[in-house]
């Protein structure tokens, strides 16, 4: 195969990913995260009605009952009512909620599916506890690249993770999808991926560093990446087809969870092919910094 | 460049691989429907009288059952399907009456030999089983104020007792502050809480006014143990309480540094269970009546241990259950057993001003029980249980008080058996600090099902998408990295299994991310082999070195989402630590089955002779 000049591309990839950045920013400081429950606090009720019904109607009927920052929205099907207030949680909300609803409509039959209280003060934990999570995650990620192979790389690898993220939150802002749990447990998985393309891609760079005797930098780093190609898009490809099999069949609890990953393996397959390799070249990557100082590397071939 | 495994190698994955299928088969029985029979009253036994009872009552209602079981007090019965569960259970509670808890239940169905083996399924999450979830907060400021003004009680006593003259002591928030006249009463004051209290204070020195003050503030250790003891004594108050609901397999844990978390599988009556979990006041603290009293002011009740045996109270409540901060037996200085009894501070003022009053007469621990009470009538012609909480009251005990009684007092006059019961059921009904419910999650069971239908879909629907790609990129390598792959989950499953880890929907979905990326080190290493070929290494080589050069890489890549995983696991909670346990354990499971098992099977079709071409795919 030959050798596909990626990085003739850099500069029109640097700048995609500037405003993607860009994009995801204003998007979080303008519109801000929806968060779930889980985060804010309040309660939730799902109902599910005999047919379909208008959410408007459900909502004024809540909202003159005097409930506060009433949202109502279909969860998964149309029978299917999510109620979300920020009223606290009574033993007795459940079947007032749902009195009040089936006085207010006629030969439609409701049922409580499931009822869901998160106090405040747990909801502002978990958001910085999950922050926490995030960053003390990059940071551990950053020492053992610079460990492993070199601070350039290290530097790279979280540049990447960090542009990955901030998309998809971006992207979580601008649609104002259901920021929850789930997708938090998405977005480290998507860290944890992403961070596994990366290592896979910066290993065949550093292999090629210090293999090939001639070419510059850019020609070894289009050499690596064309070389790794057909495994990165073969890997992106496999986990794609399993989200895709949790995003169509995995229902609602799972939807946005499906999504964030998806996106982040989308993305994170494209930033380890142009924001690593980039910001290499920029930091100016050369053989000296990989000339292997420990050649012990050999002993540990042990499959 | 033989690529032959040694016998060794290739046995211990065999072994390996065995025991994963040992011990994820029990996942591959569905549970039994099942009907599980207690005594409401602890300690008591399953009578054979009672199991006839049962079946008789089963028979009746023409339920068809099978393998009873008794374990100590507890009778449990399968059914032959999950719809006649709630008959059966109506129809045994109807037979039985009060005295027995029936809950519903489900029964596991692993063979003997594999339960023989230690092997067992792993258990659903609320959120595929169906049920209650609380959070529940404990107010620990509260329960260390409480602490600190038993503090200030004890320190006067002690100081006057060592005639240590002081001029006052209050409490300041978390500090108690000493008052003294003189500097050497303040050393002096300071040597003797060093010595009687080790460990406990941080003394700080200030003059004021005049005076010569010594501020105590606890140390942090002392305050950590003070949260550890409430936390724990608030989970074992829980645990009596959650007994009394009837539910099979219910979780009251620990959660963080003040949190407790309750679990109730297939309860749906939150109102009811935050009753019984909330409820206060399980212990009342009464004087026993006058001889001449009115016999409106007085109540009679029998004794807990013994029927037949009465005594006539006041119907007025010196201080209940709420106030008691801590129970514990022991031996007074005669090695005679006794009990120690510490009140909180409203509690203690009730308990003087009482007591001055009534030194000599006799004051007797009151047991409060809630109970279920069912009726039966007839509605349209249906009979319908109507079940009632009803109040048992009983004596547990009642001894004569020796002298004013404050924060802390002590029941003399018990044998050492009584006193450790009495110790333990003073300490049952008390709160050590007060909760709240910080979080609440119902799911039904029908959405639970639903979830549980869900998630397998798309674990099946997943990985044979990915089998096919595998299949048609690869060839013959591909299957093999698919036969891994199966193996990969079974190894995951039963690892699950083994550490009794829960199955909850995130952590399906990190099966079945694990499922997509498990291929990704198979992938690896078959495009290194391809690379080799393609370089003009003959085919053994290229075995050989592609998977050589892709270890490290796939080491290196591994490595890096297990950090990242367990991280996930220290900081999240509940669903996110799921995740994070099915997303680690794959990663491990995975680098073992794509390196070695693919590598056994490889060296097995390929290895030892002479091969012109592999089977691995043309071009990607």
């Amino acid at each position: 195969m030959n050798t596909i000049n990626f990085m003739r591309l850099r500069h029109l990839s640097t700048a995609i990913s500037l405003t993607l950045l860009l994009v995801s920013v204003v998007a979080i400081g303008m519109k801000g995260l929806n968060f779930g429950l889980d985060f804010t606090g309040g309660t939730l009720l799902e109902v599910e009605y005999e047919t379909p019904v208008e959410l408007e109607g459900v909502k004024s009927i809540l909202d003159n009952a005097g409930y506060r920052d009433v949202v109502v929205q279909n969860f998964g099907s149309e029978t299917d009512v999510l109620v979300r207030m920020s009223e606290s949680f009574r033993d007795d909300l459940g079947s007032e909620v749902l009195n009040l609803l089936q006085a207010n409509t006629t030969d439609n039959d409701l049922t409580l599916l499931r009822s869901e209280f998160v106090g405040a003060s747990v909801g502002e934990e978990l958001r910085d506890q999950g922050g926490i999570a995030m960053l003390v995650a990059l940071f551990v990620v950053m020492a053992y690249v610079a460990f492993r192979f070199q601070w350039k790389f290290s530097v790279g690898a979280v540049m990447a993770l960090f542009h990955d993220v901030v998309i998809i939150i971006g992207l979580f802002a601008l649609f104002q999808w259901d920021f929850d749990l789930n997708v938090l447990a998405a977005l480290l998985a998507v860290i944890g991926y992403s961070l596994n393309d990366t290592i896979v891609v910066s290993d065949r760079i550093r292999e090629n560093f210090r293999m090939m005797r001639v070419g510059s930098p850019i020609e070894i780093i289009n050499e690596s990446l064309t070389q790794t190609l057909g495994r990165t898009l073969m890997t992106s490809l496999t986990t794609l087809l399993v989200l895709l099999a949790l995003f169509f069949l995995g229902g609602d609890i799972i939807h946005n969870f499906a999504l964030a990953l998806t996106i982040g393996v989308a993305v994170g397959t494209y930033s380890s092919i142009y924001i690593a390799a980039n910001l290499l070249l920029a930091f100016g990557i050369s053989r000296e910094d990989l000339l292997p100082p420990e050649l012990e590397e050999e002993e540990d071939d042990m499959p | 460049m033989l690529n032959k495994y040694p016998l060794w190698k290739n046995l211990l994955i065999l072994v390996v691989v065995a025991l994963a299928f040992i011990y994820a088969a029990p996942n591959l029985y569905p549970p039994d429907a099942a009907i599980q029979v207690t005594p409401s009253r602890a300690g008591a036994e399953m009578s054979a009288a009672t199991l006839s009872d049962v079946r008789r009552a089963l028979d009746d209602a023409d339920i068809s059952y099978f393998g009873e079981e008794v374990n100590g007090s507890t009778a449990l019965l399968r059914l032959e399907s999950a719809d006649v569960q709630l008959a059966a259970k109506a129809a045994i509670q109807r037979k039985l009456g009060d005295e027995f808890v029936v809950a519903l239940n489900l029964a596991p169905t692993t063979p003997e030999w594999l339960v023989n083996l230690g092997a067992g399924p792993m258990t659903l999450g609320l959120d595929l089983s169906g049920g209650v979830h609380f959070l529940m907060e404990v107010d620990m400021d509260e329960y260390v104020a409480g602490r600190i003004a038993n503090y200030r009680e004890d320190l006067r006593t002690n100081l006057r007792q060592e005639n240590i003259k002081y001029r006052r002591v209050t409490v300041e928030g978390d500090k108690v502050r000493l008052s003294f006249r003189e500097d050497a009463l303040r050393s002096e004051a300071r040597t003797f809480i060093n010595r009687t209290y080790p460990g406990e204070f941080l003394p700080q020195e200030e003059e004021v006014e005049g005076n010569f003050d010594l501020i105590l503030m606890l140390t942090e250790q002392k305050v950590r143990d003070f949260e550890d003891y409430a936390l724990k004594q608030n989970l074992m108050t829980l645990r009596n309480r959650v007994n009394e609901l009837g539910v099979a397999e219910p979780l009251v844990q620990r959660q963080g540094r003040n949190r407790i978390v309750v679990q109730l599988p297939g309860v749906q009556d939150t109102a009811e269970a935050k009753k019984i979990l909330g409820k206060a006041a399980n212990l009342e603290f009464r004087l026993e009546a006058d001889p001449g009293a009115s016999r409106f002011a007085t109540e009679e009740y029998t004794f807990r241990d013994n029927q037949n045996r009465t005594a006539r109270l006041e119907k007025k409540v010196i201080t209940t259950g709420d106030s008691v901060t801590n129970a514990s037996s022991g031996f007074d200085e005669n090695s005679f057993p006794q009990v120690n009894i510490s009140l909180d501070s409203k509690g203690a003022a009730r308990m003087t001003q009482v007591t001055k009053k009534a030194v000599q007469r006799r004051m007797a621990v009151l047991f409060v029980e809630r109970k279920p009470k069912t009726t039966y009538e007839m509605v349209d012609g249906v009979e319908q249980a109507k079940t009632i909480q009803v109040v048992e009251k009983s004596i547990i005990s009642l001894a004569t008080i020796q002298s004013v009684l404050g924060s802390s007092f002590r029941i003399t006059g018990l044998q050492s058996a009584e006193a450790n019961e009495l110790a333990l059921l003073l300490r049952s009904g008390a709160l050590a600090a007060p909760m709240e419910f910080v979080e609440e999650r119902t799911v039904g069971p029908s959405l639970g099902a639903e979830n549980i239908e869900m998630g397998s879909r798309s674990v099946m629907a997943g990985l044979a998408l990915v089998l096919i790609a595998m299949l048609v990129f690869y060839r013959v390598f591909g299957l093999i990295a698919n036969i891994a792959l199966a193996v990969n989950l079974v190894l995951l499953v039963a690892l699950m299994s083994i550490i009794g880890a829960t199955l909850t929907l995130p952590g399906i979905a990190g099966i079945v991310l694990t499922v997509g990326m498990a291929v990704d080190a198979n992938v690896l290493i078959f495009s290194r082999i391809r690379e080799e070929l393609k370089n003009g290494r003959s085919p053994q080589q290229a075995i050989h070195e592609g998977y050589d050069r892709a270890f490290l890489t796939i080491f290196d890549a591994n490595l890096t989402t297990l950090i990242v995983a367990v991280i996930l696991f220290a900081v999240g909670t509940g669903p996110v630590k799921g995740f994070a346990v099915t997303l680690s354990f794959g990663i491990l499971t995975s680098m073992f089955t794509a390196i070695m098992v693919t590598r056994s099977m490889t060296n097995l079709v390929y290895g030892g002779r002479r091969v012109d071409s592999l089977s691995i795919g043309g071009k990607v």
